[in-house]
């Protein structure tokens, strides 16, 4: 019996160009008016692993989930584009937005998992701004679901998922029974660009709206952040010629 | 005279702190991690316990009793913690806090953290911090490290996992805790660990090396390499590690962790998001205007 549907849960974020993140004057975040926002790496290779799997028809269908103010529809869509069949977008805009982090998005998805009858839940192993690298196990946690984190390779065997996952100091398998939550990491696959037909076909597939209070989820955060700085900057460094050099600079210096 | 201040937070928090620390390790020891993760506790202030589960613990307990400033081991032994997957620790945790009424828990920012028990409390985590301000305020980098966020928590308990290079690692040595047993919950039975190949190789963790030599694209080929071990034999540190950069994603923002005294990168242009917490840094590349030479030594 193939799964009935998988969701792959969005994150926009800024675009990866760190060089020019920079801290608000009155350290209340980092500025994000009139940067370019994207679809969070990780959650590409999230939307990848799920079409592939609906390629070798484990899955009937990709359902493409993000919760944030009106922009995430453009994720949704690119989503779409690499092949998800339909989309459902969250909407949370202005003061929820801000205070918004990973435990309200977990409950979130987990409450449209359940209520869609989701049978996989893959998202992107974390956000590349807040780097918490937690929704994920949050997610699994609400649903009670097991998890297969930090995903290399996924190969789905009956009713239960073969997960590879790295570790610090190398590779781990486990086998987890469905419905799970995956969460990608990097050498999952490698994300697909979307076709010029398929961004075509995709502007007639359905995004569905809700809002947080339509899936009885509470958006309070008791977590604030107080203040962003930037972190400390190295000072200016000397350039030498040789090897030698350098390792003489090193011992002199007391490194070595 | 207690200020004001001093005077709500005392008749507030009438319980008295506490940290459990959740302890990763391979039945056999510690990871190095976790040292640095019971020095954050002790940071806290209050009392610190060390839940050490799995299937074969009388080891690691031995290990722990002796850390300088843990309290209590609490020994969990059973065969359902086998590859200590996080659906079978989870219960344990929840149970334990349960008994203790922790108000910290804490473990290692790895592969291995403990997310799944905060959202089971309702609680949000606070993933891989690097300072502790106050018992309920903690720093942590965000970007990629390109920059400093500062949390407060107003949680009744707070979950948080601690960065290891951000917290030197405590004394093995001076501790006389005592230990107490803690029954093991229920199978959770949803997920089975099968198996886990661990990069074999001479050189120590990649994440407590005190040096590391990394090489870039601009290496080209793998002869080139062999300079890289040249360089490093050179050298001559203890404790010195090699590492294949050419995925540079895997060391900068998402992968390892690496703060070592001397970081040593051949032929990587920038990626700046991995450099902050090395001591030292030293570039090679031919590149006069690679803009990694703007944060070397």
């Amino acid at each position: 019996m193939s799964p009935a549907s998988v969701f792959v849960c969005l994150s926009l974020t800024l675009l990866s160009d760190y060089p020019v993140i920079r801290v608000k004057p009155d350290h209340s975040g980092v500025v994000t008016d009139g940067v370019k926002h994207s679809m969070n790496p990780f959650c590409e290779i999230a939307v990848e692993e799920a079409v592939k799997l609906k390629e070798k028809k484990f899955i009937k269908e990709v359902v493409a989930v993000s919760c944030g103010p009106t922009q995430v529809t453009e994720t949704i869509r690119t989503a779409l584009a690499m092949g998800c069949d339909r989309g459902i977008h969250v909407e949370v805009s202005g003061k929820d937005y801000e205070a918004m982090g990973p435990l309200q998005i977990a409950k979130i998805f987990a409450a449209l998992a359940k209520k869609e009858e989701a049978s996989l839940v893959i998202l992107g192993k974390q956000a590349i701004d807040d780097d918490c690298n937690q929704t994920g196990q949050m997610t699994a946690a609400l649903l009670d679901w097991p998890q297969g984190t930090f995903a290399s390779e996924v190969t789905i065997d009956g009713e239960k998922v073969k997960v590879v996952r790295e570790i610090d100091g190398g590779l781990e398998t486990i086998k987890i029974s469905m419905p799970a939550v995956l969460t990608a990491d990097l050498r999952l696959n490698t994300p697909r660009y979307a076709t010029l037909p398929n961004i075509m076909k995709a502007k007639k597939k359905k995004i569905a709206n809700m809002k947080p209070a339509d899936l009885g989820v509470d958006m309070v955060s008791r977590v604030e952040v107080l203040r962003v700085d930037e972190p400390p900057t190295r000072l200016a460094g000397v350039k030498v010629e040789t090897v030698d050099d350098l390792v003489a600079k090193l011992k002199a210096n007391g490194t070595i | 005279f207690i200020n004001t201040y001093e005077k709500s937070t005392f008749l507030v928090s009438q319980r008295f702190q506490s940290t459990l620390v959740v302890a990763e390790h391979n039945n056999d020891k510690l990871t190095p991690i976790m040292l640095s993760a019971i020095t954050a506790a002790k940071k806290l202030g209050g009392d610190v316990s060390c839940l050490v589960a799995g299937t074969d613990c009388a080891t690691v307990a031995q290990e722990v009793s002796k850390v300088l400033g843990v309290k209590t081991v609490l020994i969990a032994q059973n065969d359902a913690y086998k590859g200590s997957l996080t659906e079978e620790l989870t219960p344990l945790i929840l149970a334990t806090q349960k008994q203790f009424n922790f108000t910290h828990i804490c473990a290692g920012a790895s592969a291995f953290g403990k997310v799944r028990v905060s959202a089971k409390l309702d609680v949000a985590p606070i993933s891989d911090i690097i300072e502790i301000k106050s018992p309920d305020t903690f720093v942590r980098t965000i970007y990629a490290r390109n920059a400093l966020s500062t949390v407060k928590c107003n949680d009744n308990v707070k979950v948080f996992t601690v960065r290891g290079t951000s917290f030197e690692p405590t004394e093995v040595d001076g501790g006389s805790a005592t230990s107490e047993e803690v029954a093991a919950s229920a199978s959770a039975v949803m997920s089975e660990w099968l198996e886990a190949t661990l990069t074999k190789s001479d050189c120590p963790e990649l994440t407590s090396a005190k040096v590391v030599v990394s090489g870039g694209r601009g290496l080209k080929n793998g002869e080139n390499f062999k300079l890289l071990y040249d360089l490093a034999d050179k050298i001559n540190a203890a404790g010195k590690w090699l590492l294949w950069m050419l995925d540079m994603m895997q060391v900068g923002q998402t992968g390892k962790i690496v703060a070592p005294e001397l970081y040593i990168a051949v032929g990587i242009s920038g990626a700046i998001q991995h450099l902050s917490g090395m001591k030292t840094i030293v570039a090679i590349n031919k590149d006069p205007e690679a803009p990694i030479f703007q944060v070397v030594d």
